[in-house]
């Protein structure tokens, strides 16, 4: 396979995964809004923080703005991380590599920008904004699905696979740092409902609520939740899932000893510590670690297949 | 009922469909009654429908506008009532095809080599010497088969007698292919019923037609060649048809820096395990910009090199360097001649009358009946830099003029052509709209005619102008067998 190609299939694979999870993310946010009295309310940045264009953002002095924080969030095109330029950066990848993805897959991705660009005013609106995220998260998984059940799983397919894994491995990280950042005090004795529920988002963010109750079987709680969410190996969003199936495309391809080594270094970082047992400033120390981590597995693929 | 035929005109026009008042053409008949059948809002439906499909399929052709400041992708225009032929009458069309490929084959390949034909006296030595796409660096390489224009398309237009006439052929990168196959599979999902009732010949064969061209020149005797696309990248505004047909063939798509020449003259590209050989190149970058050693060095387009790994008979080159000789107007005016001279034959489809302005006393009829004729630079394509004398004012008349004067072997000019005709849908009522096709002819050890072609049609009423560049739209052509049979 051409490295450009290789290079194309894993950006799709990121680009795709970015899109559905900025959409889960804002998604669960408009609810917690909702449940959160007026007093304690987050507000719309720290979204902003998660998908890190924070100081775009400041420019825009919109804080107070909901349509048009939204406007930024959904479909700004001038603002990568927004959920429109996510699904136009994966639909020109895949223009460029139309002839190794199933037509289907294309068509998908093609068209759920296409509805994504058309339908985002009608999510600047508390009212219809679930079911344009819902529409979102829902192309993104058929395109996943699509291309899990269509391609050959041969080195092509592993590529986007590699590339959705990294991405959602960081935005595990992110998800984490920042909302662990907004939950202050972080004292179990005084479990409020509304850090009870704020936890939940959390899980709710990464679709891990229900999966977190069918595995912990205790109350939702800061130390749990972390360390469900570091290292529940049987959960597709926890970080060292992640990295299982980053390691697991990176041993069907040819000379992958410094991918492969990159890998295990930051799951070494994971296994070696006990996230729930973190104090607020060890934990964004060891995320900080992470994410260093994760550019470097980035780093090791880009340099070892796309140069 | 929305689609009257009692009142489509077609007086003074040849319609491909309608041949008198209210009177199908055979072949048309059963289509004709179909969409008489239609209502008003049945004929929005299916035109919706295909306005969808093609926005989801993502067909697209891209144009560059300075405008809007880069390059755009705009969705295929597209017409849904089909271009009806007769098998009969297009399995002739075919073998006249058949005959001008081979010619022109023999004519390039002559060119390279001896130039029997210019010795001879057929093809003047001039406008050779004057050629600006004969390629000196071509002269003597001998590519295999002997084939150098592997693809052609070749454009046909049918006069208001009804003559059907070759009005050029393009053998340097031709596309549209991709548009033929894609409007049949618009068709199939728009109205399936059509194609249950009717025996319309399929047109989806050619991607392997193609594929199996392209490795019968393997210069490797391996059971599978590695065979590559090569495409200027995303903003060509063919790339669509370049990454379709590697897709459909099972290709790669390759861009000018994904391959390197090495010090053996092979050909590889770079892909994720180190280089990989290539053995044929199906190319759609033009002659002066695929290796900067050789041609244009400011290229960034294409690979340093390949015209040596081509000499050396490492990779096969398709279409072959070169071969946009034949594909020039002044050539054109030859073809009826080269056809004589290589095949002993007469030629089965005629070409148009052409004016040639190198030669004096045609030049002084052009320039006197210049407002009747339609001018040609001779390598321009996409229908830019043209005069249509008619419509022109005089002061472009007057600029035409001129421009033939400084440089005269660089036009032809044509009698102005009354374009058949097909019913088009506007809003949803239908009129007659002008139209062309373009049949594609691959050369291997085999020739193969596409069946039918892409057939682009002008939506701007009165316009013989049918590039999609410049407010042309397509229709899916059907090649009607009306005898049953299977």
């Amino acid at each position: 396979m051409l490295s450009r190609v290789a290079n194309s299939l894993y950006w799709i694979g990121r680009h795709i995964e970015r899109a559905e999870n900025t959409a889960r993310l804002i998604n669960v946010t408009s609810h917690l809004q909702l449940d959160l009295p007026k007093g304690i309310r987050q507000g719309w940045k720290s979204i902003v923080n998660i998908v890190g264009n924070k100081e775009a953002f400041d420019k825009m002095g919109i804080e107070n703005d909901e349509r048009q924080i939204m406007k930024f969030l959904i479909s700004d095109l001038d603002d990568p991380g927004s959920i429109l330029s996510a699904l136009r950066a994966a639909r020109e990848n895949a223009r460029t590599v139309r002839d190794v993805l199933p037509r289907e897959a294309w068509e998908e991705i093609n068209s759920l920008y296409e509805t994504a660009k058309a339908d985002a005013p009608k999510a600047y609106w508390s009212k219809n904004r679930h079911a344009y995220l819902q529409q979102i998260v829902r192309g993104a998984q058929t395109i996943t699905g699509i291309l899990s059940g269509s391609m050959l799983h041969d080195e092509t397919y592993q590529f986007v696979r590699m590339g959705r894994n990294l991405e959602r491995a960081d935005m595990t990280t992110r998800i984490i740092d920042v909302r662990s950042a907004d939950l202050v005090p972080p004292d179990e004795h005084t479990l409020t409902p509304f850090e009870n529920i704020q936890w939940m988002s959390v899980l709710k963010s990464l679709t891990g609520y229900q999966m977190y109750r069918r595995s912990v079987l205790e109350p939702v709680r800061r130390r749990d939740v972390l360390e469900f969410l570091f290292k529940e190996r049987r959960f597709p969003r926890a970080i060292l899932h992640c990295l299982g199936e980053i390691e697991g495309c990176a041993v069907t391809l040819k000379k992958n000893a410094q991918v492969v080594a990159s890998i295990h270094e930051v799951v070494k970082a994971i296994e070696d510590v006990a996230p729930g047992a973190l104090s607020q400033t060890e934990l964004h120390a060891l995320i900080d670690d992470l994410q260093l981590g994760l550019v470097g597995v980035n780093t090791a693929v880009r340099e070892t297949y796309f140069a | 009922m929305a689609i009257r035929w009692g009142s489509y005109p077609v007086k003074g026009l040849y319609d491909e469909l309608i041949q008198g008042r209210a009177k199908p053409r055979p072949a048309a008949n059963q289509l004709c009654q179909f969409l008489h059948g239609l209502t008003d809002k049945e004929i929005a439906e299916h035109k919706n429908a295909a306005d969808l499909a093609i926005k989801l399929m993502g067909i697209t052709f891209t144009v560059y506008s300075e405008q809007d400041g880069g390059a755009i992708d705009r969705a295929w225009p597209f017409d849904i009532i089909p271009r009806v032929i007769d098998n009969r009458e297009w399995k002739v069309v075919e073998l006249g095809l058949v005959q001008r490929v081979k010619a022109l084959n023999m004519f390039i390949a002559d060119l390279y080599d001896k130039q029997q034909v210019v010795k001879d006296g057929v093809f003047p030595a001039g406008l050779l010497e004057d050629s600006v796409n004969f390629r000196p660096q071509c002269v003597g390489v001998k590519p295999p088969l002997g084939i150098w224009a592997h693809i052609c398309g070749s454009d046909l237009v049918r006069d208001k007698d009804g003559t059907i006439y070759v009005l050029e052929d393009n053998l340097r990168v031709p596309s549209g292919v991709s548009y033929m196959i894609e409007n049949r599979q618009i068709m199939k999902r728009v109205f399936p019923d059509m194609f249950e009732n009717e025996n319309i010949l399929p047109v989806d064969d050619y991607p392997s037609k193609l594929y199996d061209m392209l490795a019968s020149l393997s210069p490797r005797k391996v059971a599978k060649p590695v065979v590559a696309v090569l495409t200027p990248g995303i903003y060509n505004s063919a790339y669509y048809e370049h990454s379709y047909l590697a897709q459909q063939m099972g290709a790669e798509l390759v861009e000018g820096s994904d391959l390197q020449v090495g010090d053996d003259d092979c050909v590889t590209m770079r892909t994720i395990d180190g280089p990989k050989r290539v053995d044929v190149i199906y190319r759609r970058i033009d002659d002066l910009y695929i290796d900067p050693e050789a041609f244009l060095p400011e290229s960034t387009l294409g690979v340093p090199g390949l015209m040596r790994a081509w000499k050396a008979g490492k990779v096969a080159l398709a279409n072959a360097p070169g071969a946009g000789v034949a594909d020039d107007k002044v050539v054109y005016a030859f073809v009826p001649d080269l056809i004589r001279y290589y095949l002993k034959e007469e030629p089965l489809i005629p070409n148009v009358p052409t004016y040639r302005c190198i030669y004096k006393e045609e030049r002084d009829y052009v320039l006197e009946h210049i407002a009747e004729l339609v001018v040609k630079p001779a390598n321009e394509s996409g229908g830019y830099g043209m005069l249509i004398g008619p419509h022109a004012t005089p002061e472009e008349r007057e600029k035409f003029k001129k421009l033939i004067r400084g440089n005269a072997r660089n036009y032809v000019a044509q009698p102005m052509l009354t374009l058949s005709t097909a019913p088009t849908l506007v809003g949803n009522r239908v009129e007659p709209r002008h139209l062309d096709l373009r049949p594609f002819i691959l050369s291997g050890k085999e020739t193969y005619v596409t069946t039918g072609g892409l057939t682009r049609v002008a939506l701007t009423k009165g316009s013989i102008v049918v590039n999609s560049s410049q407010g042309g739209g397509s229709k899916d052509t059907w090649i009607v067998d009306t005898e049953g049979g299977n």
